[in-house]
């Protein structure tokens, strides 16, 4: 590491970082600093909501209390399964899509520089969009209802597949390879003998990751009109239901827990 | 997911990835025909899609000064939030490290932390927008909230994993409990603080776009309305305005890494190649 000194006679003062790096430190301590100050002076907060905010969170779940468990199998629970076909076929949908796009990030796979980039483009441009944001645009092609969240899922999760997929496939020891090229193998089996059986680990350790994000994910999206718990939430909220609202939300926190079980128990099974 | 041949003979092929192909080919048909899902319906919307996208270009700046406030405003909140969420979130997750604190003091701490983990940040914002009223203080208190859950988290098991001598060194030396803190465990997860503390306010910034959808203040509010307009092309500008807000965000975090994981230097940071982008693992949710 660095260790510059100021060597003046024996008063020899010892720094661990340059004056350089110190600078550099301190403009980053004076950003976010000067950041803080900014946003508290110019945010746009009105200070009695906010002194009475304890009381009215009080106030909000005395009204959820008690939970309406009778709505449960009327349509809670359709939309609540509804919002796990969302995810799945959304994720299973990503790994389809998600696959040749990361074949193409691979440089070890894809020896074009600007066919990788053009994938990396398209990975990058999958991940900044938000999941909300792709299914407002799909709600808006296809209408409102469960394909245009499992299509906004689908979107979002193949920048998430495809980068991971594709960082797996660069790694991979090229020995297996360089033999099946060798033995004249067509590119098909390359692929399905070379680098398959290497990234597959990988590959279903992200699978099941994104399906388990997209299991939360999928229970907002109906607040935008993309299917799912989101829309009973969001209709239930509108009429002022609030015994109804927190039993939306225990059931959506049942079913994240679920995902996580599964995700976890899977994992360690079969992984 | 299901489908994962046994280990043996290298070249057998086993029946079970067909068997889990074909079991996902039946979930995929049954799962399209419950939630209404057809080729027609694709293909009447691949019409529209046309038509939608010829209405998102070219993108209407027209109405920029709304379009800066909205970001000005998401601005606020993500940085409002990350404050506030890491500031909670430091003595949250010290409590809840096991190797520091008896177990009736990492349990509670740990109950609150997965609590602030569970929902999604856009449902916690509906909560506390019907709480404190419409405006950008329901957007800080749920990424807040959002921040505690995740920085709290990280942090409790960065804590975990360090190394007790130096601890055990300098409580040998009768320092007190703070000089312990500052001096034996701070050290250690300085760090990979920066790291998920950088992570965080990119994925503050990420939401504090979106909760507005929802009503707690920033840009999302503006773009729901735009959309709900069918105001295409101001949508269209806006989300331009989202995402490059996001990719300075990311610049901001790699900078801020640099300088004080990998020790860069200001100069250093406009050096090409100076700097190693960091993959990232976890995504934000």
């Amino acid at each position: 590491m660095t260790g510059a000194t100021a060597a003046a006679g024996s008063d020899r003062a010892w720094h661990r970082f340059t004056a350089a790096q110190r600078v550099a430190r301190f403009m980053v301590y004076l950003v976010i600093v000067a950041a803080i100050v900014t946003a508290v002076q110019t945010i746009e907060i009105i200070p009695e909501f906010l002194a009475d905010a304890p009381e009215q969170v009080a106030d909000l779940l005395g009204r959820m209390w008690p939970i309406d468990w009778a709505a449960y199998p009327v349509d809670v629970h359709s939309a609540l399964i509804e919002t796990i076909h969302i995810a799945s076929l959304g994720t299973l949908l990503a790994l389809v899509l998600a696959l040749p796009v990361g074949i193409l990030a691979a440089h070890n796979l894809v020896p074009s520089t600007p066919l990788n980039l053009l994938a990396k483009l398209v990975l990058v441009s999958s991940r900044s969009v938000n999941s909300l944001v792709w299914a407002l645009l799909f709600v808006g092609i296809f209408g409102p209802g469960a394909l245009a969240g499992t299509l906004a899922i689908a979107f979002r999760s193949i920048g998430f597949v495809g980068k991971l997929v594709g960082e797996a496939l660069e790694e991979a020891q090229p020995g297996p390879v360089e033999a099946l090229v060798a033995a004249g193998a067509p590119w098909r089996s390359i692929l399905a003998f070379g680098y398959w059986p290497q990234v597959k680990p990988a590959f279903w350790s992200i699978a099941l990751f994104r399906w388990d994000i997209n299991v939360r994910e999928s229970a907002v999206l109906g607040l935008v009109g993309a299917g799912g718990i989101g829309m009973a939430l969001d209709a239930a909220l509108n009429l002022f239901q609030w015994p109804k609202v927190a039993l939306i939300l225990a059931a959506i926190l049942a079913i994240v827990v679920v995902a996580e079980v599964v995700v976890t128990q899977v994992r360690k099974r079969v992984l | 997911m299901t489908s994962v041949p046994a280990a043996g003979d290298p070249f057998a092929r086993s029946w079970w990835p067909r068997v889990g192909l074909l079991a996902l080919a039946v979930y995929v048909v049954y799962a399209c025909a419950q939630m209404d899902i057809s080729a027609e319906r694709v293909e009447t919307g691949l019409e529209n899609a046309g038509h939608f996208f010829g209405r998102l270009f070219p993108p209407n700046f027209a109405r920029w000064e709304l379009l800066l406030k909205g970001l000005g405003e998401s601005l606020q909140i993500a940085v409002l939030a990350s404050t506030l969420g890491i500031a909670l979130a430091l003595p949250l997750g010290l409590m809840a490290a096991r190797n520091l604190m008896p177990a009736w003091v990492s349990w509670p701490a740990r109950a609150v932390v997965v609590v602030a983990r569970s929902l999604h940040p856009v449902i916690v914002a509906i909560l506390f927008v019907k709480a404190v009223g419409f405006g950008a203080l329901a957007g800080v208190l749920a990424l807040m909230v959002a921040s505690v859950g995740f920085i709290g988290k990280l942090f409790t098991e960065a804590i975990e994993e360090i190394s007790l001598k130096q601890v055990e060194a300098v409580r040998a030396t009768g320092a007190p409990f703070f000089s312990m803190l500052a001096y034996g465990v701070l050290p250690q997860v300085f760090s990979r603080f920066i790291g998920f503390a950088t992570y965080q306010l990119d994925s503050n910034l990420r939401n504090s776009t979106m909760v507005g959808i929802v009503g707690a203040g920033g840009i999302g509010g503006t773009l729901f309305a735009a959309f709900q307009r069918f105001d295409y092309d101001f949508v269209c500008a806006i989300l331009i305005a989202i995402i490059s807000l996001i990719m300075l965000g990311e610049l901001f975090a790699t900078g801020v890494r640099a300088i004080f994981i990998g020790n860069a230097t200001l100069a250093d940071l406009f050096r090409r190649g100076a700097v190693q982008r960091r993959d990232r693992l976890v995504e934000d949710e």
